[in-house]
C-alpha cells in the first residue's frame, strides 16, 4: 500500500518530536526555550539551501557546489562591507546576484551541454573555493555588529530574523512546488524527462530555474551564516553541501528525481539539526556524532525506500 | 493433478485483476492460457511463480498435492516452477554452459568454478533434449529462438516439473517456432507441464492438450483442445460477436486542417528516413497511416509534432499556420496533439497521479501568473475523467498502477484536453483490452463528429481498415500508395506496405528484406 505525502510528514514530525523527547529525558536542559532557540538560529542557511537544493533535486539535478558558492558569496560579502564599507542590504543583494550567477553556469553547462549536474557542479565546487581565498588574500574578514543583527534573536522573541526569512523561503518553495506551473514542470521533467517534452514542457527551462535559485538562496544563506560569526571565512561552508543533502534526503526527496517536498525538507533539517545539538549536549565527541549522524541519514533513507515497496 | 489453483482472487487497489479463477495442470500436459490482454493472464501467472507472495490474494495454490504458500519467486522455483519469459533473463557475456548452470556451478574444492564439467554437463542436458547447441558458445551469438532453448533447458536442468511459457513465440523464426513446438512435445513425454501463453491460436491448436480461456480475471472455460476450433475460442476470450467492432459513420468532410507538403526528414545519425510525403487531412476525417514496423510511421507522427528528426525539405501547414520543426510546444499551442506508441516512456509521468498527467499539458490555460489555478484544474480534470470513462479509484489514484487501457485513457485525456483540431493517434489500441479499445473507437468517432481531424497509425490491418476514411501506405519512409474505404483490403495494404505497387502507389523499390509485423492481436481480432 502507498502511504500518501500528507502521512510521510506525520511519520517525520513523529521522528522530530521523538528525538526531541529523547534528548529531553536525557538531559536535563535540552528541553528548554533557549536549546530550542538556539537550534532555530543555527539553522537559516541550512534551510535556505536545503530548500533550493529539493527544488533542484526534484529535477533530477543536484548541486555540491553550495557550500563553496557559500563561501565564496561570503567572502564577497566580507570584502564589500569591511574594505569597500557597503551596507548589509547592498551586500545582500550583491551576494544573491553572485550566487545566482554561479548556480546559473553550473546550471547552462550542465542543460545545454548535456553533462550530468554531479560532475559540473564538483568543479564548481573547486573553482568557487578557490575564488574565495583569491578574494580575501585566504584571510578571514571581520564584519562585526553591522551584519550581526539578522542572526541574533529578536530581543524577547528567541528566534532570529534570519530564521522567520528562512522559514518564509521554505513556505514559498513549497507553495512553488505544489502551486504553480513551474513546480510541475519540476517534477514532471525529473520524473520523466521524455514525456514531459511530449507534453509540451520547455524541459530546459525548470531546470534551469532550478539552478539558479539554488545558487540565489546559497547567496542569501552566506549572509546569515557571516552574521553569526561577524565576519566572512573563506573556509565557511566547508562540506556544508553534504549536510544541506542529507536533511533533503532524511525528508524523502529522491535523488533519481521526480519526487520530493519542501514541507519535508524543513522537517529533515530539524531532524538533523536537533539530532546534532542532542548529542553535543549528552556530551558527545565530535567523531561520536558524526557516527551516529551518518547512520541516521543510511537508516532514514532505509526506512522511506522500504515503505515504498509495493 | 500437478498443479491445482482454486478460487484464485487478486485485487490491486481499484482494481480486481482475478476473480474466482481456477486452474489445473496434469504432469505431460501442455495447457493453453487464452484470453485479450488484460483478461488476467500475467496476474494468474505471477500467483503460480510466487511473485505475489502468498497472503496477497484469496484462494489455494497446490503443487503435487500440497499446499504451496510461495513467499518469493525462490520458493516457487524450488517447488519445480520456471517462468520462461519474453524478456529473456541470460547473462548475454557467458557462454551457453555458464548460463544454464549460472548459481549453480559446479566447482572445484568449492572454490573454482569447474567449466569443463560445466560444459560436459550442459552438453548432457542439451543433447538429452534433443538442442543441438555448443555449450561453449557465448549466448550474445545466439538468435532469440535459441536463447529461449537456453532458458528453458536452464529450467530443466534444475528439475523444473512445470514450464510457463509466456509468448515463446513472438519473436521467434518459423523455423524457430518448429523446434520449439517440437522440443516441447518431447517435454510432454518426458512428464514435464507447460502452461502455453500466446495469442497465436494455430500453435495453440497444434500443441495444447486443454485450452482454459480468461476474460474479465474470471475463468470463461476449460476445454480440452481437440473439442473447440479456433472461433469459439476468439468468441469465448472476447465475449462477443467482433465483426461489430469497427463502426465508424462516414462524417461530412470539412476543410483541410493539416497539409504537408513534400517533407523529407533526417533522422539522429543523419540518415534520410521520410522523403516526399505530402498529404491533407481534413475536418471530419480519420487518415490512417499503415506501413511495417520501421516504414517511418512513428517518425513521421513525432517530426509533425516536434519531437523528431531534421526537417530537409517541405512544410507542415495547421490550418493557416505554419508549423516549426521540432517545437512541440508550438505544435500543440496550434492545436496539434499527439497520443504516442510508447507510453509509459513518452505518454506518463508513472509515479504520479491521474489529476497531475491530465493537466500536464494544458496548465499555461489552467492558470493565472503562472499560478495554477486549483479550482479550474480540479474541475477539468473531473471532466475528462468521467468523459473518457477512467476507472479508478479517483483522480489522485497513481498511474503506473492502472491497467493499459486506463493508462491509455489518461494520455487520451491529457491530449484532449488542450482541445486540440487534430489529434494523431500511434497505435491506441496496442496492448489494451477489447473494452478500452471499443471506448477508442467511440472517441475517435465523437472527435470527427465534433470537427477534428484524426491521424491514426496502426499495425492491425482490420482496425486500420474499420475505423479509416482513407489510408496511406507507408514503406521506406515514402507514401507508398494511398487507398479510400472501399478499396482498401488487407492484402493490397500488406502488399503496399510491402513497397509493390498497389492502389495508385508510386514505385518504390524494396530495400532489404523487411520483416512481416505480426501481431498477435491482428490475428485474433481479423475476422476470417
Amino acid at each position: 500500500m502507498r502511504l500518501t505525502g500528507t502521512s510521510d510528514l506525520v511519520v517525520l514530525l513523529v521522528v522530530w518530536t521523538g528525538l526531541i523527547a529523547l534528548f529531553g529525558g536525557a538531559s536535563d536542559g535540552f528541553l528548554s526555550a533557549a536549546t530550542l532557540g538556539s537550534i532555530a538560529n543555527r539553522i537559516p542557511a541550512l534551510l535556505l539551501v536545503a530548500t533550493g537544493m529539493t527544488l533542484l533535486m526534484v529535477t533530477g539535478g543536484i548541486d555540491l557546489s553550495v557550500g563553496s558558492a557559500l563561501g565564496f558569496c561570503g567572502a564577497m560579502v566580507g570584502v564589500a562591507m569591511a574594505d569597500f564599507g557597503w551596507g548589509l542590504a547592498s551586500a545582500t543583494l550583491a551576494s544573491i546576484v553572485l550566487g545566482s550567477l554561479l548556480g546559473g553556469i553550473n546550471g547552462l553547462v550542465s542543460v545545454k551541454l548535456r553533462l550530468p549536474s554531479f560532475i559540473v557542479s564538483l568543479g564548481m565546487l573547486e573553482i568557487a573555493r578557490g575564488l574565495a581565498f583569491l578574494a580575501t588574500h585566504s584571510q578571514t574578514k571581520y564584519i562585526g555588529a553591522a551584519v550581526e543583527g539578522i542572526g541574533a534573536p529578536i530581543p524577547g522573541w528567541v528566534v532570529s530574523p534570519a530564521f522567520l526569512i528562512a522559514l518564509a523561503v521554505v513556505a514559498l518553495g513549497q507553495g512553488l512546488l505544489s502551486c504553480t506551473v513551474l513546480g510541475r514542470h519540476l517534477i514532471a521533467v525529473g520524473a520523466n524527462a521524455e514525456a514531459a517534452a511530449i507534453s509540451g514542457i520547455p524541459v530546459d527551462r525548470p531546470r534551469l530555474w532550478a539552478h539558479t535559485l539554488v545558487g540565489a538562496l546559497t547567496g542569501l544563506a552566506a549572509v546569515f551564516s557571516c552574521s553569526r560569526l561577524g565576519s566572512a571565512d573563506p573556509n565557511a561552508g566547508v562540506g556544508f553541501e553534504l549536510t544541506v543533502i542529507a536533511a533533503v534526503v532524511v525528508g524523502g526527496t529522491s535523488l533519481l528525481g521526480g519526487r520530493g517536498s519542501v514541507a519535508k525538507s524543513l522537517l529533515g533539517v530539524l531532524i538533523v539539526a536537533t539530532l546534532e545539538a542532542g548529542l553535543v549536549q549528552l556530551g558527545a565527541s565530535e567523531p561520536a556524532k558524526r557516527v551516529v549522524t551518518g547512520i541516521v541519514i543510511v537508516v532514514a533513507v532505509l526506512a522511506d525506500s522500504w515503505r515504498r515497496r509495493p | 493433478m500437478i498443479l491445482t489453483a482454486a478460487g484464485l482472487t487478486k485485487r490491486f487497489p481499484g482494481v480486481t485483476a482475478l476473480s474466482d479463477v481456477s486452474f489445473d495442470l496434469r504432469a505431460g500436459e501442455i495447457h493453453a492460457l487464452c484470453g485479450e490482454n488484460g483478461a488476467g493472464k500475467s496476474t494468474l501467472i505471477k500467483l503460480l511463480a510466487g511473485v505475489y507472495r502468498h497472503g496477497s490474494y484469496e484462494g489455494r495454490i497446490e503443487v503435487a498435492g500440497e499446499e504451496a504458500r510461495f513467499r518469493s519467486i525462490r520458493d516457487a522455483s524450488a517447488a519445480g516452477i520456471a517462468v520462461i519469459h519474453q524478456e529473456l533473463a541470460l547473462v548475454e557475456q557467458m557462454s551457453v554452459a555458464e548460463n544454464i548452470f549460472l548459481g549453480t556451478e559446479p566447482t572445484r574444492c568449492g572454490i573454482f568454478v569447474d567449466r569443463r564439467a560445466a560444459e560436459r554437463a550442459a552438453a548432457a542436458v542439451l543433447g538429452n533434449f534433443g538442442v543441438a547447441l555448443d555449450p561453449a558458445t557465448p549466448v550474445a551469438a545466439l538468435g532469440v529462438g535459441e536463447k529461449q532453448l537456453v532458458e528453458i533447458v536452464k529450467a530443466l536442468a534444475r528439475n523444473s516439473r512445470i514450464l510457463i511459457l509466456d509468448e515463446p513465440t513472438a519473436a521467434l523464426a518459423e523455423h524457430e517456432v518448429e523446434t520449439l513446438l517440437r522440443i516441447l512435445g518431447e517435454l510432454r513425454t518426458r512428464g514435464v507441464a507447460c502452461i502455453y501463453i500466446s495469442h497465436r491460436l494455430a500453435e495453440v491448436f497444434r500443441i495444447a492438450d486443454r485450452v482454459t480461456v480468461l476474460r474479465d480475471g474470471r475463468t470463461v472455460a476449460t476445454l480440452p483442445a481437440a473439442e473447440v476450433d479456433e472461433s469459439t475460442v476468439v468468441r469465448l476470450m472476447v465475449g462477443r460477436e467482433v465483426s461489430d467492432l469497427y463502426a465508424h459513420p462516414a462524417a461530412p468532410l470539412g476543410a483541410t486542417l493539416l497539409a504537408v507538403e513534400g517533407l523529407a526528414v533526417m533522422g539522429p545519425g543523419r540518415e534520410s528516413l521520410l522523403r516526399e510525403v505530402s498529404f491533407e487531412l481534413r475536418a471530419g476525417e480519420v487518415l490512417g497511416v499503415g506501413g511495417l514496423m520501421g516504414a517511418g510511421r512513428t517518425e513521421l507522427l513525432m517530426h509533425l509534432f516536434g519531437a523528431w528528426g531534421r526537417r530537409v525539405a517541405g512544410r507542415v501547414v495547421l490550418g493557416s499556420q505554419s508549423l516549426p520543426a521540432g517545437d512541440p510546444h508550438a505544435a500543440l499551442a496550434a492545436g496539434l496533439a499527439l497520443v504516442t506508441e510508447d507510453r509509459r516512456r513518452y505518454g506518463l509521468v508513472l509515479g504520479e497521479s491521474i489529476a497531475f498527467n491530465l493537466s500536464l499539458s494544458s496548465l499555461a490555460s489552467l492558470s493565472r501568473a503562472g499560478i495554477i489555478a486549483g479550482r479550474m484544474e480540479a474541475a477539468s480534470n473531473r471532466h475528462w475523467f468521467a468523459a473518457l470513462g477512467i476507472r479508478a479509484t479517483g483522480l489522485d489514484a497513481i498511474v503506473g498502477r492502472l491497467s493499459g487501457g486506463n493508462q491509455q485513457k489518461v494520455v487520451l485525456g491529457k491530449a484532449l484536453m488542450t482541445r486540440p483540431r487534430v489529434v494523431m493517434l500511434d497505435e491506441p489500441t496496442r496492448g489494451i483490452d477489447i473494452g478500452a479499445k471499443l471506448e477508442i473507437y467511440r472517441l475517435i468517432n465523437g472527435l470527427t463528429a465534433s470537427g477534428c481531424g484524426v491521424l491514426l497509425v496502426s499495425s492491425e490491418l482490420p482496425e486500420l481498415i474499420g475505423i479509416s476514411d482513407r489510408i496511406l501506405m507507408l514503406h521506406a519512409g515514402t507514401i507508398s500508395a494511398c487507398f479510400d474505404r472501399n478499396s482498401a483490403t488487407p492484402e493490397r495494404l500488406l502488399r503496399a506496405a510491402l513497397g509493390g505497387a498497389a492502389g495508385r502507389g508510386r514505385g518504390t523499390t524494396a530495400s532489404g528484406a523487411p520483416a512481416v509485423h505480426q501481431n498477435g492481436d491482428s490475428a485474433l481480432s481479423a475476422p476470417p
